[in-house]
C-alpha cells in the first residue's frame, strides 16, 4: 500500500524572499500559520488544534529525506505540496467510531496534521517523491545534479 | 510593533503559539487524561485513545510504522497490555538534522474493568493505527428491568 509521486502537487516556484537559502539548515520548520497561505487554519481557539508530527530529517549525497509520523491518515486524506519555497504536509485522521460511543481516555484530541518546512535552493522540487505506508510519510527531495556538493581535489 | 517579525519563519510568536497549542492539548477538553500508575506521559509513543459502547471497548493505538505481527497484545485480569518494538532503518551515509520519531521497544497498558470477555478480542492494523475491539460479557451489560 504505497503511493508515489502522484501525490505531490508542485505549485510553480516563485522567487523566495531570501529566507531559506542558508547552507546550514536545509529545511527549517516554521510552524504552520503563515498568513499568506489560503486555507490555513486560523490562529485562535476556534480552529481545531493541529497534531504534532514527529519528523526525522536526514541528508544523503543525492537527496534530502523527511519522514513524518502521521498515524490514521490514508493517502486520500494526505496533501503534500510545495508552495513557493515551502514544503507543506497536511493530513486528516479518518476515524470510524462506533455508534453510541463515549470517549474514556484520549491522548490524541485532534484529527488534523499540519507542518511546513522551508526548502533551500539546491533542492529540486520538481522531482519530489512522496510515499505513505502504515501512517509514515516519506518525502524524498533530490538535489539538483549541478548543485550537489563536489569534492574538490587539492593538488 | 511585532509586524517586522511576521516574515520570520521560526519567529518567537510561532513558537509561542505552538507552545500554547501544546498546553491546550495537554490540558485537553475535559476528558480524563490523568492515568493510573502504568500510564505514560503525554507525547509518548504510541498514543492511545479509548472509547466505549454498551457492548464493547475500543482501544486505538497510534503506532505508525510497526510490523503488526510482532505486536504482543494480552489481557490479564482486566488489564490490556500492548508491547512491541519499532525499528527505524537508517540509510548509508545519511546525516541527520532531526530525529524525533520514536525508535525502540514500547509497552502500554489499559485498565478495562472486569466485564471484558478475554476470549473475544479482535485487533486490526490500518494506516498506522491498531484498533482493538474488546467485547463485554453479556451478563455484564446493563439490563432493562421491566416493572409490571
Amino acid at each position: 500500500m504505497t503511493t508515489n509521486s502522484s501525490q505531490v502537487r508542485t505549485s510553480s516556484g516563485m522567487a523566495s524572499s531570501g529566507v531559506a537559502s542558508g547552507a546550514a539548515a536545509n529545511a527549517r520548520e516554521h510552524s504552520a500559520q503563515e498568513s499568506a497561505n489560503a486555507g490555513a487554519p486560523q490562529r485562535g481557539r476556534s480552529a481545531e488544534a493541529v497534531l504534532r508530527t514527529p519528523v526525522d530529517i536526514f541528508e544523503t549525497s543525492e537527496s534530502l529525506v523527511l519522514m513524518a509520523d502521521m498515524p490514521g491518515v490514508a493517502k486520500e486524506r494526505l496533501d503534500v505540496r510545495v508552495d513557493g519555497d515551502t514544503l507543506v504536509l497536511e493530513g486528516k485522521v479518518h476515524f470510524q467510531l462506533p455508534e453510541e460511543s463515549e470517549a474514556v481516555y484520549a491522548d490524541v484530541r485532534s484529527t488534523a496534521y499540519r507542518s511546513s518546512f522551508v526548502l533551500s535552493r539546491e533542492l529540486d522540487t520538481d522531482k519530489i517523491q512522496a510515499n505513505l505506508k502504515d501512517g509514515v510519510l516519506t518525502v524524498r527531495i533530490p538535489k539538483h545534479a549541478a548543485l550537489r556538493p563536489r569534492k574538490i581535489e587539492v593538488r | 510593533m511585532f509586524a517586522r517579525f511576521n516574515g520570520l519563519p521560526n519567529s518567537l510568536l510561532d513558537d509561542f503559539w505552538r507552545l500554547q497549542q501544546e498546553v491546550e492539548q495537554l490540558l485537553g477538553d475535559g476528558l480524563p487524561s490523568q492515568g493510573g500508575i502504568r500510564s505514560l506521559p503525554r507525547g509518548s509513543y504510541p498514543a492511545i485513545n479509548v472509547v466505549q459502547t454498551p457492548d464493547n471497548v475500543q482501544v486505538y493505538l497510534f503506532a505508525p510504522g510497526i510490523d503488526p505481527k510482532k505486536l504482543d497484545v494480552s489481557i490479564q485480569q482486566g488489564l490490556l497490555t500492548i508491547a512491541g518494538e519499532r525499528t527505524i532503518p537508517t540509510e548509508d551515509g545519511a546525516s541527520y538534522y532531526r530525529q524525533e520519531r520514536f525508535s525502540g521497544e514500547f509497552r502500554r497498558a489499559v485498565s478495562l474493568g472486569d466485564d471484558i470477555d478475554a476470549e473475544r478480542v479482535e485487533a486490526r492494523y490500518r494506516d498506522g493505527i491498531v484498533q482493538i475491539t474488546l467485547h463485554r460479557r453479556a451478563s455484564a451489560k446493563p439490563r432493562q428491568i421491566e416493572i409490571h
